[in-house]
């Protein structure tokens, strides 16, 4: 029902921003009874400015026909994929690091400040002057979903409760199991909120990275060549595969990660009476 | 024999434990009794080797034997009862976990995670994961306010588990029926924590 009312607010802005062919249609259509000229204009909307739905359907039906369009798609999904799951490794690995020895926090929170600071373009533009073309939207993306990634794992660190880490100690329990009874379970929930905030973030750096380095296969730079054509319909298409990509892959990761949090068991709000 | 000499221990400028001394039995159950907030949990805390006195010294006490029943329950939200119990416990001694949750009254919970639990019920498990993993440690039991939120029907099928372990334990608590399920009684006083009689 939202989506409905979404795309008929894009349908109304589409017809708003092709008032005046419309108002044209409408008149030949009370004339000379032009009917095809009306649902065309309803159709197409304003296809420089603003296409409608069934323009924007009907570009991407057009392309999804054509093999080209599989190959990009599924390419830029695997920079996306491979960006995103290096920067989560990453992000884990580091607030592991820093949750183990103070002096790691205090050298590396400076740089991922940086990292999380800096304008994304900026990045782009200097990865692309190190790394291969190919390479920079998979390394952009990965820094990006650094920091979130460490920042939530770390904080879930801090959270732990040190109840229970005593218990652990004082019963005994081998650094291992504390990790694995303790740490895990009481860091999983911030975990699965930071992959899931990162798989939006990867989308958006990694094609923004596709669009200012044009490899030869990537949405992004099917994007950029739209802008260069001026072809609205074609960037539309491309941004709804885009969005039905993320949503695709969020929905994936996030039954993995509903799967790993039931496994935890139990509810936080349990414990002490 | 446990004897504690000349106990020091303060939090900031609060005393708790003022040159304290005390010489308890290594048999039996004792009891130390006295207001909340005289200073028998840190006393025990001390005992387990979780605080470093200031001064003083114990003997006759292991603190890597002993076990230290918490004041909270602490327990994993994510582990069921029976994990509470098997965690604790070196591999070959897994299969005494459901032998655990019975003296508990919890047979048939084995599956349960804690927030499934009613608080006497928590309680119970978290006492009986601590005695699971005494009878293996075969050190002190120290047990803080062990029976709290417990009724007194099943403290009393309790203790009598605490007793079939045949381990030194000492007990803090301040309800009567469960003082009077020990074998001795030190009655204390405190901030900072001192021995009225016993």
């Amino acid at each position: 029902m939202p989506l409905l009312f979404w795309l008929l607010v894009w349908e109304c802005a589409a017809l708003w921003a092709g008032r005046r062919s419309l108002l044209e249609a409408w008149t030949a259509w009370r004339q000379a009874g032009d009917a095809a000229g009306l649902l065309r204009c309803l159709w197409e909307g304003q296809t420089f400015v603003l296409p409608a739905p069934p323009r924007v359907a009907q570009e991407l039906l057009a392309l999804a026909g054509t093999a080209d369009f599989w190959r990009t798609a599924a390419i830029s999904l695997c920079r996306v994929f491979a960006g995103a799951a290096i920067g989560v490794a990453a992000g884990a690995a580091l607030a592991a690091g820093t949750a183990a020895a103070r002096w790691v926090r205090l050298l590396f929170a400076p740089a991922v400040k940086v990292v999380r600071a800096a304008p994304v373009a900026s990045f782009i533009i200097l990865v692309l002057l190190w790394a291969e073309r190919n390479w920079v939207p998979v390394i952009i993306a990965a820094l990006m979903v650094l920091p979130v990634v460490w920042g939530n794992v770390a904080q879930g660190v801090d959270a732990t409760d040190g109840g229970l880490l005593e218990l652990s100690r004082a019963y005994g329990f081998s650094r291992w199991r504390r990790v694995r009874l303790v740490y895990v379970p009481s860091v999983l929930p911030y975990f699965a909120a930071a992959c899931r905030t990162s798989l939006g973030l990867a989308w958006k750096a990694g094609v923004a990275a596709e669009v200012l380095c044009l490899p030869r296969l990537a949405i992004g730079t099917q994007v950029s060549n739209a802008k260069t054509y001026l072809d609205t319909p074609g960037l539309f298409a491309w941004t709804l595969t885009v969005l039905l990509l993320s949503f695709a892959l969020e929905r994936v990761l996030g039954g993995l990660l509903g799967r790993l949090e039931r496994g935890r068991g139990g509810s936080d709000c349990a414990g002490d009476p | 024999m446990l004897e504690i000499r000349e106990l020091t221990m303060s939090y900031g400028d609060k005393a708790v434990l003022d040159r304290f001394s005390l010489s308890v039995p290594g048999e039996g159950v004792t009891a130390l009794s006295g207001p909340s907030g005289c200073g028998k949990t840190t006393l025990l805390r001390v005992l387990a080797g979780l605080e470093i006195p200031a001064s003083g010294a114990v003997a006759g006490l292991a603190p890597e034997k002993a076990v230290l029943l918490f004041q909270e329950n602490r327990l994993f939200p994510w582990r069921t009862a029976e994990q509470h119990i098997t965690d604790v416990l070196p591999r070959p001694d897994r299969e005494t976990a459901e032998r655990w949750l019975s003296a508990a009254g919890l047979a048939g919970e084995g599956g349960s995670y804690p927030a499934a639990l009613s608080g006497g019920m928590a309680r119970r498990l978290s006492l009986v994961r601590a005695l699971a993993l005494a009878e293996v440690r075969r050190g002190w039991l120290l047990l803080d306010e062990p029976f709290a939120g417990v009724d007194p029907a099943r403290a009393e099928s309790l203790m009598e588990a605490v007793y079939a372990l045949d381990l030194p334990v000492l007990l803090c608590a301040h309800e009567h029926h469960t003082v009077a399920l020990a074998t001795r009684r030190v009655e204390l006083e405190g901030p900072p924590l001192g021995v009225v009689g016993s």
